[in-house]
């Protein structure tokens, strides 16, 4: 059975929890940006955490429904409706074959996450169902959905509705964000102060933000070292020999605009790094709309293991909340 | 030649061989990268090479971060014995210079040009010394090429030219990267060339294009069947250029699934290499013949 694509929003995406194993070939990881978020809709809607369910980026698409089907929607709060009534997010909800989800306005997060049981069954490129556009690879033919797309669902058999995430298990960024990071990579090539002002200085979204990379303005500009640039390190003084990014890597092309690398990140370049976002606030960023103020927090290795942990205990509890 | 060891996160390893690009600090990285993939350590889930550094992904639930730094540090003095030898495959790429395509997109980001008043390969062509385009390309082409890194978007080459540093182009990258890039566009930013896998933004200087396609994830070509990405690091490449008859004729033949680049295989050995470079080349690039 199949989902009819008749608004697709503004960039709705297929996505899982993404195809790791390629980044040496200069394929992302891919998958949802907000993973907890997705892996909470699949819970609720009796999916596999990693079935494929839809992103959809500060507006909802409106989808029509070939057949009964249980969905839940999770993430930034976007309210969804079944033919005009609205339904609660992080809560699963029935949709009958025949009738159409729609969205209300954005309250807040940039992503909602949007999972029909069954999920949804577009053929597997690499091992996975996520869209990495720019590849024209995986989601419904190695793009975003547009109208008229008609989408493959898995069969379901259709578990209960009505089952919740508690609220204290839902996160959106609210107030103030920190984005906890490691220091280190090439922040050697900036001066001690400019190191202290990194962390110091509010930072502010940009417009420039999306599955690639989230781009920052607001702090002071960056000092580097003096230096002669190494053989084919390319002439300004934030370029390096390209070389591998890592995922949440911080880079500052020319030393202003600080980006984060997320999930369909560019594998390498030659620009410099200051550090890297830890694993568990990656999420986070996710749902960061633009113009939001954050923080960058240094921490140690053993407090981004320690954050790591924690989030897995969360994730035990989400799954523990809906058993 | 010591590397240098920084966490990127609590899920990746960066190590950086060198600072400076070079053919030893490649293939250092290259040696560090086949032994760890031999160890096949459990916890690592990414092995990525790259132009004088490398990066390691892994899985902290499974090996503590500081237990994979100290195993890859013990790895490092066997990269230092290892031989620089390599057994890989030389492959000619067909390249039409100063195609129409890229000289469309050139024109039309041209203020974001170092030299808005004429093309890439002029400007590249006039500020390494080169007479005419003529001989900038002769230079582009006549030597062979090392894949040292394949990445930034997927299956994109990194090529390093094959002769002494002094001999070695290079060219800044544009003022600000274009939004756009003809697919199998051939660039050149700092000391590296690349081929473009897919349209799509891009910084790097245009001075043609190919028409063979080095990713695709239908994998339509006979090249491309068992991966859709072509290139590896190790690879080395030939440029051979073409006009416009040649191009569309390959180009038809690549529609026609019918197109396989001229490739061999090739041992190639760094000491050997650096001995008499010239020379060595001649002799690599037999095997196309």
């Amino acid at each position: 059975m199949t989902v009819t694509v008749i608004n697709p929003g503004l960039l709705t995406t297929i996505q899982d929890l993404g195809r790791p194993g390629y980044f040496h070939l200069g394929i992302p990881v891919g998958g949802a940006m907000d993973r907890r978020a997705l892996i909470a809709a699949n819970l609720l809607v009796g999916n596999d955490e990693g079935a494929a369910g839809l992103e959809a980026v500060f507006m909802g698409p409106e989808l029509e429904f070939a057949d009964d089907r249980i969905v839940a929607v999770c993430g930034a709060d976007l309210p969804p409706k079944v033919d005009g009534t609205e339904m609660p997010t992080w809560t699963s909800f029935r949709v009958k074959g025949g009738q159409r989800l729609t969205f209300d306005y954005l309250k807040s997060g940039a992503r909602a996450y949007i999972a029909i049981s069954g999920g949804i069954d577009t053929p597997l490129a690499l091992g996975s169902r996520s869209t990495y556009p720019i590849g024209a690879l995986g989601g419904f033919k190695g793009r975003a959905i547009a109208a008229g797309d008609e989408l493959p669902l898995g069969p379901s058999d259709l578990p209960k509705d009505g089952r919740y995430i508690p609220t204290e298990l839902r996160r959106i960024p609210t107030g103030d964000v920190e984005l906890r990071a490691l220091p280190g990579l090439y922040i050697h090539r900036i001066t001690a102060a400019s190191q202290t002002a990194f962390f110091e200085d509010t930072w502010t979204v940009a417009p420039e933000a999306d599955r690639m990379g989230y781009r920052f303005r607001g702090g002071r500009p960056m000092e580097f070292v003096e230096r002669e640039q190494p053989f084919g390190a390319g002439s300004d003084p934030s370029n390096i020999t390209d070389a591998c990014y890592p995922y949440g890597s911080i880079q500052i092309p020319g030393g202003t605009e600080p980006i984060v690398l997320h999930r369909d990140a560019v594998s390498g370049g030659g620009y410099f790094m200051v550090g890297t976002v830890i694993s568990a606030d990656m999420d986070l960023i996710g749902q960061l709309q633009p113009n939001k103020t954050v923080r960058f927090v240094a921490v140690t290795m053993d407090e981004a293991l320690a954050a790591r942990h924690e989030q897995r205990a969360e994730f035990a509890k989400l799954r523990d909340s809906i058993a | 030649m010591s590397a240098r060891y920084s966490f990127g996160g609590d899920e990746q390893i960066f190590v950086e061989v060198d600072e400076a690009m070079s053919l030893d600090a490649f293939f250092k990285s290259l040696a560090i990268t086949n032994a760890v993939r031999d160890a096949d350590i459990d916890g690592v889930t990414e092995i990525c090479p790259a132009n004088a550094s490398f990066q390691i992904g892994f899985n902290p639930d499974k090996i503590h971060p500081e237990a994979l730094l100290e195993q890859l540090k013990s790895m490092e003095s066997v990269a230092d014995t290892a031989e620089s030898r390599l057994t890989t495959r030389i492959i000619e790429v067909p390249v039409f210079y100063q195609d129409p395509w890229t000289h469309e997109t050139l024109m039309r980001f041209r203020e974001r040009h170092q030299d808005p008043s004429g093309s890439d390969i002029e400007y590249a062509a006039r500020i390494n010394g080169y007479a005419s385009v003529e001989d900038f390309i002769t230079a582009h082409s006549a030597s062979p090429w090392f894949v040292s890194m394949v990445g930034f978007v997927s299956g994109l080459p990194f090529l390093y030219q094959m002769v002494e540093r002094a001999r070695q182009i290079e060219v800044p990258k544009y003022l600000r990267p274009r939004t756009d890039t003809p697919k199998q566009t051939v660039g050149y930013g700092g000391c590296f060339s690349c081929i473009y896998s897919v349209r799509g933004a891009g910084g790097y200087q245009m001075f043609g294009i190919t028409p063979m396609p080095i990713f695709d994830p239908t994998q339509s070509a006979p090249y491309l069947r068992d991966f859709m990405v072509f290139f590896r690091p190790g690879d080395i490449v030939k440029f051979e250029p073409i006009d416009r008859p040649t191009y569309d004729h390959l180009l038809a033949e690549v529609e026609a699934e019918r197109f396989i680049p001229k490739m061999a295989e090739v041992t190639f050995d760094l000491a050997d290499f650096n001995k008499g470079i010239d020379a060595y080349n001649a002799k690599l690039l037999e095997a196309l013949k």
